[in-house]
């Protein structure tokens, strides 16, 4: 699933403001301060967190653990939130700790610590170790993992060019202040919001088979909602900033934005959505911008293909999945039309998932999930990999984990989560407009908004952001309260037409969560734009 | 061989002193003009079980210290887990010099002087000494009758305890410790038409019976095999607490009075101002919140210190008042208020097999799953029903039948009030985690809009 990312700055300040306890576990609400200067900063990456994870790594040993893996984590963030001429909140947060990993007779144990001292690590590695053997209580299949190459030195950053923390602060509070005027200057706009987020993560990861990988991973996401109200104060609209995603990129990403430039147009469309007409129900042909249709894959590709989901390990809460039992999806199973080809990797440059090496310190690969329509693989991690050793064996590919570790913060266990997940583009060289031209009697739906699908992902409801209506190949005017109703199979191989690569955009969320406790999840979606014929489409309009 | 001594420190935390003594420190190093701290420790420790044995589990402890610097309008907030002196005296440093660069707030607000608080009661020890050998126990009660019934079982064991601390430079001080602690279970058939959801929560561990909780997801796993289809539309619904609670919470999140008054809410009123007392739901219904309620026991303050007391946010279906922050509340002219804390909903006297035995055809629903909003000018939500959906006909439960989508708002659901049970509380987070506290009754309820169908088990 998929919070958004205006539910997850939403929470992530009221964690800042509130004093529950709901916000005290979650490291991911967690923070950390803008030090002065860098020299003061606590590093992950510095001599001492190597000698520490060592420590941690010989502390479960010599507790009896036949595998270990530590990560020590120093990660900050910087929250800036306004609305009009305002601003409403600043928060820096620093969180420095680390979790120990451990495997005591195919059992695991996990245990973590914000006391990064030589006692606290080694007192935690043996809790971790303690805890694994009152896991085996009624074991019936132990962990075995799949093999990987250690090592023993890796280095990877982030393609950030600017540090967010470098850049003033006075700056980027004077840019949202800018950019709400331009939205303010539209008539009819009454009210706007607008943020920044950033993130950064230095992690050093070590395991009993030899690895030290230290990582350094930025994100940043700017955003703006502009919300129009009619006159008799009887309706009001909203238009959220979907054409900017969230990115794993420095401040250069926010400059590239051009929110001051952009603003007047967002404003523009929320006092146009007003005296919008409402939907007729029906069935219509559906054309689907990338800054949309990211969000779609995510909750109906990318989720139901988690190998975990398939094998039932998270019924509890994030749900199973209708690709499964795995044995008689692989390569018989049509996702979509023979033109459907999607993509698991966490490469692609400035994407949300990108890594050097996974929490399992593997190396991730790029792979086709749906080869050709038909489902090809599943996203795995070192102990699931080996799930699938028939259908590898079978294909004469490795059995290997696809590097699909990830855990949110040092205080949480790494698990099976999703890489970017990616439609990869047609062959014929066409774009939105063309495929709009090709349409006779459809709706044309910009940007995400309403989300919400199954927990096996077979029905699923979405909204978005701009709603146009298609006649004859043209937009002939705007549409609100629009929502279509989906069943994820027959919706895939109803797609039709596919964009070609000129028409390639990156979407994504940081607030892709799953797992008990939720973690959340940063995450790319590439795709291009689309045609699906004949979808359901309700109105979502009510009287109060 | 003896048992070795256990190295868990569950019930790890700042006491009182101590953390009086993190906020006179930071207090200390402050040179702004106000200065704020918000200071919150504890662990937290989980076992998760999926196909019939434990397959992750977790304990950690972390203290965070979020101090919040105020130069005349301006302000900045800094936050760490690093609690060294040297480490408070940078965080203060940054705090300060982030308030110098921030723009001016028109509407900044003083922090408030010294406060009375109601004492608070909500600790439990049986939850913050609960060890991972005891989960491990939990989680069998549940995992062994469903592999002996050929069934297979996944769930979730958490809990937590923890203090929070609230301190200011003009001499407010608050602390409160606080536990809590949740266990969820689904439980499948192996074929995969049958699934059953089960869950309970409490401030205190030992009011969880784990191995009840089992037996009632392993009977309607069993019971919900081989659901058949029916046609969406308007229903008759027969609601658990749970699938009521993950509906009637949202209506908290929609109580800001500064958004009514500004014209984009539910609780705006057409020309303006609020619904402040205007009947919008049913007479039988009354939400409060209240950090006393022996079921869902909070702290008695807020972040900013506010103390926290009975809040009655609407009474026999009239809205007495939304949500103020302090800001809001002084433009208005009237005392602040805040969501959040403890929810509760007012019940009546039937139990859910009365709600049941009265209806004539009609939906029997466990709970809810992914909801998420639609239209914020009806509170508008859609998601689905999950784990446990059940055809009522002449007042029996007859059979299973297929999950469905809605798009539905609790508002037109508390106006559709057919007859309310006794009201308890439940675990009405999606995730499994703690959450707020949240306390209902079953209730049934007429016309209950069901757009689609679901091949989801």
């Amino acid at each position: 699933m998929a919070s958004s990312r205006r539910d997850f700055l939403r929470s992530s300040t009221a964690l800042a403001l509130g004093a529950g306890i709901a916000g005290r576990a979650s490291a991911q609400g967690l923070s950390v301060p803008h030090w002065p200067s860098a020299s003061a900063v606590p590093s992950a990456v510095d001599p001492h967190a190597k000698e520490l994870a060592l420590r941690a790594l010989d502390a479960a040993r010599s507790a009896g653990a036949q595998y270990a893996d530590v990560r020590i984590t120093a990660g900050r963030t910087q929250n800036i939130f306004t609305r009009e001429r305002r601003v409403a909140g600043i928060n820096d947060r620093e969180t420095f700790g680390f979790g120990v990993r451990t495997l005591v007779d195919g059992a695991w144990g996990f245990a973590a610590s914000s006391d990064v001292t030589a006692e606290e690590v080694t007192r935690v590695a043996r809790q971790a170790v303690e805890q694994a053997r009152a896991n085996r209580a009624a074991q019936l299949r132990p962990v075995t993992l799949a093999p990987t190459e250690p090592v023993p030195n890796g280095v990877w950053r982030a393609p950030a060019r600017i540090d967010p923390f470098d850049v003033d602060l006075q700056d980027k509070a004077e840019l949202l202040l800018a950019a709400n005027e331009a939205a303010l200057g539209v008539k009819g706009a009454r009210f706007v919001n607008s943020s920044m987020f950033f993130l950064r993560d230095e992690k050093t990861y070590a395991n009993t088979e030899g690895s030290v990988i230290t990582q350094t991973i930025y994100r940043a996401q700017p955003s703006m909602t502009v919300t129009a109200v009619s006159s008799d104060m009887a309706d009001f609209q909203s238009r959220q900033s979907t054409d900017i995603q969230p990115m794993g990129r420095g401040y250069e990403h926010v400059l590239d934005a051009k929110l001051v430039e952009t603003a007047p147009r967002w404003a523009d469309e929320a006092v146009q959505k007003l005296s919008a007409k409402s939907v007729d129900v029906g069935r219509y042909d559906l054309v689907l911008h990338p800054t949309h249709l990211w969000l779609t894959i995510h909750e109906a590709i990318a989720h139901p293909t988690e190998l975990d989901r398939a094998y039932g390990y998270e019924a509890n809460y994030a749900g199973t999945s209708f690709v499964s039992p795995p044995e008689e999806m692989l390569g018989k199973f049509r996702y979509g039309p023979e033109f459907m080809n999607v993509q698991g990797d966490r490469s692609q440059e400035g994407s949300l998932a990108a890594c050097g090496w996974d929490d399992d310190g593997v190396k991730p690969d790029t792979f086709l999930i749906i080869k050709n329509g038909v489902v090809n693989d599943y996203q795995t991690t070192r102990e699931q990999a080996l799930w699938l050793d028939w259908w590898y064996k079978q294909q004469n590919r490795p059995v290997r984990s696809h590097g699909c570790s990830y855990a949110q913060s040092w205080a949480d266990v790494q698990f099976q989560r999703m890489p970017n997940v990616s439609l990869l583009p047609g062959e014929q060289d066409i774009g939105w407009d063309d495929i709009i031209a090709a349409t006779d009697r459809g709706i044309a739906i910009i940007g995400d908004g309403s989300f919400s699908i199954d927990q096996q992902r077979y029905n699923a409801q979405f909204g978005g952001q701009l709603f146009y209506e298609i006649k004859g190949g043209k937009i002939v005017g705007m549409l609100k309260d629009v929502a279509y109703q989906i069943r994820t199979p027959e919706f895939w191989n109803a797609m039709d037409m596919l964009g070609g690569e000129k028409s390639y955009e990156l979407g994504g969320a940081f607030g892709d969560g799953k797992g008990q406790p939720a973690q959340s999840n940063s995450v790319s979606h590439g795709c291009v734009p689309t045609r699906h014929r004949q979808i359901n489409i309700i109105n979502t309009g009510r009287t109060a | 061989m003896s048992a070795p001594r256990s190295l868990s420190v569950p019930a790890r935390y700042l006491s009182r002193e101590e953390a009086r003594a993190v906020a006179d420190r930071v207090l200390g190093f402050a040179t702004a003009d106000e200065t704020r701290v918000n200071i919150s420790s504890g662990g937290r420790g989980n076992t998760r079980f999926a196909v019939n044995q434990i397959s992750t589990a977790g304990d950690n402890y972390d203290a965070t210290v979020s101090i919040r610097s105020v130069i005349g309008k301006r302000s900045g907030t800094v936050t760490t887990n690093k609690l060294d002196e040297e480490s408070l005296r940078r965080a203060v440093r940054t705090a300060e010099q982030l308030a110098r660069l921030a723009p001016e707030d028109p509407e900044a607000m003083p922090e408030l002087g010294a406060q009375r608080y109601e004492a608070d009661n909500a600790w439990s020890d049986s939850t913050a000494t609960l060890s991972p050998t005891a989960r491990a126990a939990a989680v069998q009660s549940i995992a062994a009758p469903s592999r002996t019934a050929e069934l297979i079982s996944t769930g979730y064991l958490e809990h937590q305890a923890g203090s929070d601390t609230v301190a200011n430079s003009r001499g407010l001080f608050a602390y409160g410790r606080n536990t809590g602690a949740v266990l969820t279970t689904t439980i499948r058939t192996p074929d995969g038409t049958g699934s059953g959801w089960a869950g309970g929560v409490a401030n205190d561990w030992s009011r969880i019976d784990a191995a009840a909780l089992g037996a009632r997801a392993l009977e309607k796993a069993k019971r919900s095999q081989n659901p058949v289809a029916i046609e969406p539309g308007r229903y008759t619904v027969v609601l658990e607490p749970t699938a009521v609670g993950n509906l009637v919470q949202l209506l908290s999140r929609a109580f800001s009075a500064r958004s009514a008054d500004e014209g984009r809410s539910f609780f705006s009123k057409a020309g303006g101002g609020t619904k402040i007392g205007e009947r919008v739901l049913d007479p039988r219904v009354t939400l409060v919140s209240d950090p006393h309620d022996e079921r869902a026991p909070t702290n008695t303050f807020t972040g900013d210190g506010m103390p926290v007391t009975r809040t009655t946010w609407v009474e026999n279906g009239v809205v007495k008042t939304l949500a103020y922050d302090r800001y809001w509340a002084e433009q208005k002219n009237v005392e602040p208020t805040q969501a959040g804390g403890s929810f509760i909903m007012s019940g009546g006297d039937a139990s859910l097999e009365e709600l049941i035995a009265s209806t004539e055809r009609g939906i029997l629903v466990t709970r809810f799953w992914y909801i998420r909003p639609v239209d914020p000018r009806t509170i508008l939500y859609t998601g689905l029903t999950r784990d446990g959906t059940f055809l009522i006909e002449n007042g029996k439960v007859t059979r299973a039948v297929k999950n469905l989508r809605f798009n539905e708002s609790p508002v037109f659901m508390l106006n559709n009030l057919e007859g309310l049970g006794r009201p308890e509380r439940v675990s009405a987070s999606e995730s499994g985690g703690v959450g707020q506290g949240v306390v209902v009754p079953p209730i049934k309820v007429r016309d209950f809009n069901f757009t689609s169908l679901s091949d989801a088990i």
